[in-house]
């Protein structure tokens, strides 16, 4: 069914529609409106056999979804941001233990300082947690990818994230296509636990683990991911029979078939991208794009195949390493191992700045002349950083650095664009 | 009890089973206990702890059916029982995380609601850093949302899984491996620490208890009662660790006993937030005769003795026996 609705709410009826047995919530903006949905939804008895339950942080919220998954039913959660460090501990064991969760990620950048605009500083910075991450470019394929999720988490028993960027898609009333519960029924069956608490045969779940297997247990979560690499397309696929729709998948390329020049991204910037290539190929450019939707596991071999040709990648990030650039740079260029092209780092959109198409086409024609910094910092702005940097060189106890800028920049720091 | 005792039967102060009616037996005396933590395990000897959880968790069992689910929080109780490919549980058991054991309670407890099945029932348990320290957010949280969990907590008073470091429920004067017996006024500070079952009765949930392995039967007794009760409950059970407090092994429940007798730990039921019941003391002891069981307050009876200091903690189990109405 077609509706015009906030991107929340159209994950909380994606959800709904997976009949979850316990959803734990916790307010953090910009992923809240998907657990106020979900919580109405229950509190209406539109979800059948399903408790809600308020919890008191990020770190329980996880840890109550923890132990519902190891009692043997389908649970979900949602988070952002500082909500999803906090969370940090929880979220490697909830891997660990091979817990089929899934939960929801509205990206937003990681203070100090604080800021509650969107960036992919949190799920990246639990990239490695042993959690497949699937990044959605629409609010379609972020309901999509949650029925997906479920499936994926349940066949390979390992949980995913699925990400999707907090506001631009949160808060984004847009059309979408509700999927009925039949469908969704066919799609995904019910939840048959591998490892379950149950008196009727008894488990010990949690033991400690030396070095004489630890290794073992770890290859063996890679390896799932592995598998993950061929099974996520094929689920891609399965549904695109059942529903008729493009969602998901490894990546997905963008008029790259002649491209010289082709730009790397996550999540929903890639809209704006796809205009850029066009309007850009209008005028001739040979540019083309790619979306990563899934970067746990990291797709090598997929990449390879799209950029190989090239004469440029530029990877444009939401997400800092600082002191290095890039983190999809790394997988990107690893990808690329034993291929000479050139590859640029284009750090983007941190903390919701805005990423216009104007910003965008200037970036990608420096690219094309192979003007760009190995690093570079869409937009900075340089005259604030230059005027605090003496600033901090000149004075003695220079004090904090945010706030400095901020009363430089006056009433106008409100501005996010 | 219904059955009168003559005491001098057995010569103690403890009723034997053998002259009770077997309906009023403990739980350990009965043939079909379940040895949910079952013998072969790693802990030290005259472990406290594991006295402790070995009862509680057979009496849980028995009051159940043997419908039950335990969650533990990393610690002694935990390292000590798994180290796998062994284990001692002959019960559904989980380790998640050293803070999250009432949370993951909570939500094993939430899907026996999903899955239809009530009369499956959970138990959290951790040491008392697991409890009073890091755990302590969700600990409170499934009290206030009065989640159907038993959380026992096993204090023995310090970090003891890590080497002996002091928690929020470590006594004043005690010595730790961060509280060290050395400067102005060694071992642990006065006037600190956190007091959870006096916490958790401000929560108003159903039933708290306090209750010690000096007291075995007691402590049967109470957890039977929480299983029988639906609802946040909490059980705080004083466990002696001969390792980290300096005690003979052989000593364990004379020194808990002794704690009991000296008023230091205060035995008693809450139900929703107000005392229901105390376990009067019988023939109460100096503080000093606890206190000189254990190394870890060897220093308070240096040459000469530190006479101030041990009568603070005299006031301390003096105060505690007024308020809690230990003496009848």
């Amino acid at each position: 069914m077609l509706k015009q609705i906030e991107g929340s709410r159209a994950v909380a009826e994606a959800i709904a529609l997976c009949r979850p047995q316990v959803i734990c919530a916790y307010p953090i903006t910009p992923q809240t409106h998907i657990v106020e949905g979900l919580g109405e939804m229950v509190k209406a008895g539109e979800i059948a056999n399903c408790e809600f339950i308020n919890v008191e942080s990020e770190f329980a919220a996880l840890s109550v979804a923890i132990g519902a998954s190891a009692a043997g039913v389908r649970a979900y959660t949602a988070t952002s941001s500082q909500g999803l460090l906090y969370m940090a501990e929880a979220v490697y064991n909830a891997a660990g233990l091979g817990l089929p969760i899934v939960m929801t990620i509205g990206n937003r950048a990681i203070g100090a300082p604080i800021n509650i605009w969107n960036d992919h500083s949190d799920s990246m910075a639990l990239r490695d947690a042993g959690w497949i991450q699937l990044y959605a470019e629409t609010n379609q394929e972020a309901l999509d990818l949650h029925i997906q999720a479920f499936r994926l988490a349940e066949e390979l028993s390992c949980p995913v994230m699925v990400c999707m960027d907090g506001f631009i898609l949160t808060h984004a009333y847009d059309r979408v296509d509700i999927p009925s519960q039949e469908a969704v029924d066919a799609f995904l069956p019910r939840y048959e636990p591998r490892q379950v608490l149950d008196p009727a045969d008894p488990v010990s779940i949690g033991a400690m683990v030396g070095p004489e297997a630890f290794t073992e247990v770890r290859y063996l979560s890679h390896h799932k991911q592995l598998r993950a690499l061929g099974l996520i397309p094929r689920l891609a696929a399965t549904f695109k029979d059942q529903f008729g729709r493009d969602s998901g998948g490894l990546i997905r390329a963008y008029r790259t078939e002649d491209a010289e020049t082709i730009v790397v991204a996550l999540g929903s910037v890639n809209g704006t991208v796809q205009e850029v290539v066009d309007s850009m190929r209008e005028q001739g450019s040979r540019i083309g794009s790619v979306s990563i939707c899934s970067f746990r596991p990291f797709p090598l071999t997929a990449l390879r195949e799209v950029l190989q040709h090239a004469k440029r990648v530029v990877v444009l990030e939401k997400c800092l390493a600082v002191g290095l650039g890039g983190i999809v740079s790394d997988g990107v260029r690893k990808s690329l191992s034993g291929i000479v092209l050139n590859g640029y780092t284009v750090i983007a959109g941190l903390g919701g700045r805005a990423i216009t198409r104007g910003s965008l086409t200037r970036l990608f024609e420096d690219a094309e002349r192979d003007e760009l910094e190995q690093v570079t910092f869409l937009d900075l702005d340089a005259d604030v950083v230059s005027y605090e940097l003496e600033r901090e060189s000149a004075e003695p106890r220079p004090g904090p650095t945010a706030e400095a800028i901020l009363r430089r920049l006056g009433t106008v720091a409100s501005r996010i664009g | 009890m219904d059955q009168i005792v003559k005491f001098y039967q057995t010569g103690t102060f403890t009723v034997g089973n053998r002259l009770l009616a077997e309906g009023q037996r403990s739980v350990q005396a009965d043939m079909h206990r379940t040895n949910s933590l079952n013998s072969g395990h790693r802990a030290c000897q005259g472990c406290g702890e594991a006295l402790g959880a070995r009862y509680a968790i057979d009496a849980a069992m028995q009051a159940t059916g043997n419908q039950l689910i335990a969650v533990n929080a990393t610690g002694c109780l935990e390292v000590f029982s798994t180290p796998y490919p062994e284990t001692s549980w002959q019960i559904p058991w989980i380790h998640s995380l050293f803070g999250n054991a009432a949370a993951v309670a909570s939500g094993v407890a939430a899907a026996q609601r999903a899955l239809g099945r009530p009369h499956v029932r959970v138990i959290a348990q951790g040491g008392d850093g697991g409890t009073t320290d890091i755990g302590f957010g969700c600990l409170s949280g499934m009290f206030e949302r009065n989640d159907d969990v038993l959380y026992i907590c096993y204090d023995n008073e310090a970090y003891m899984n890590t080497g002996v470091q002091r928690s929020s429920a470590t006594p004043p004067a005690a010595r730790t491996a961060t509280t060290p017996a050395i400067g102005s006024s060694p071992g642990n500070v006065f006037g600190t620490g956190k007091n959870v079952p006096l916490i958790a009765m401000a929560h108003r949930i159903p039933y708290v208890a306090t209750a010690s392995v000096a007291n075995l039967r007691d402590l049967e007794r109470k957890v039977t009662s929480a299983m029988e009760i639906d609802g946040a409950r909490y059980i705080h059970i004083h466990v002696p660790c001969p390792l980290g407090w300096g005690s003979a092994p052989e000593d364990t429940l004379k020194v808990a006993r002794l704690a009991v007798e000296s008023g230091l730990f205060p035995l008693f039921e809450a139900r929703h937030g107000k005392i229901t019941d105390r376990t009067p003391i019988r023939r109460k002891v100096p503080v000093t005769e606890y206190l000189k069981t254990q190394k870890r307050f060897a220093h308070l009876f240096g040459n000469p003795p530190e006479l101030g200091r041990l009568a603070l903690i005299q006031q301390i189990a003096d105060r505690n026996i007024e308020e809690f109405g230990l003496l009848q």
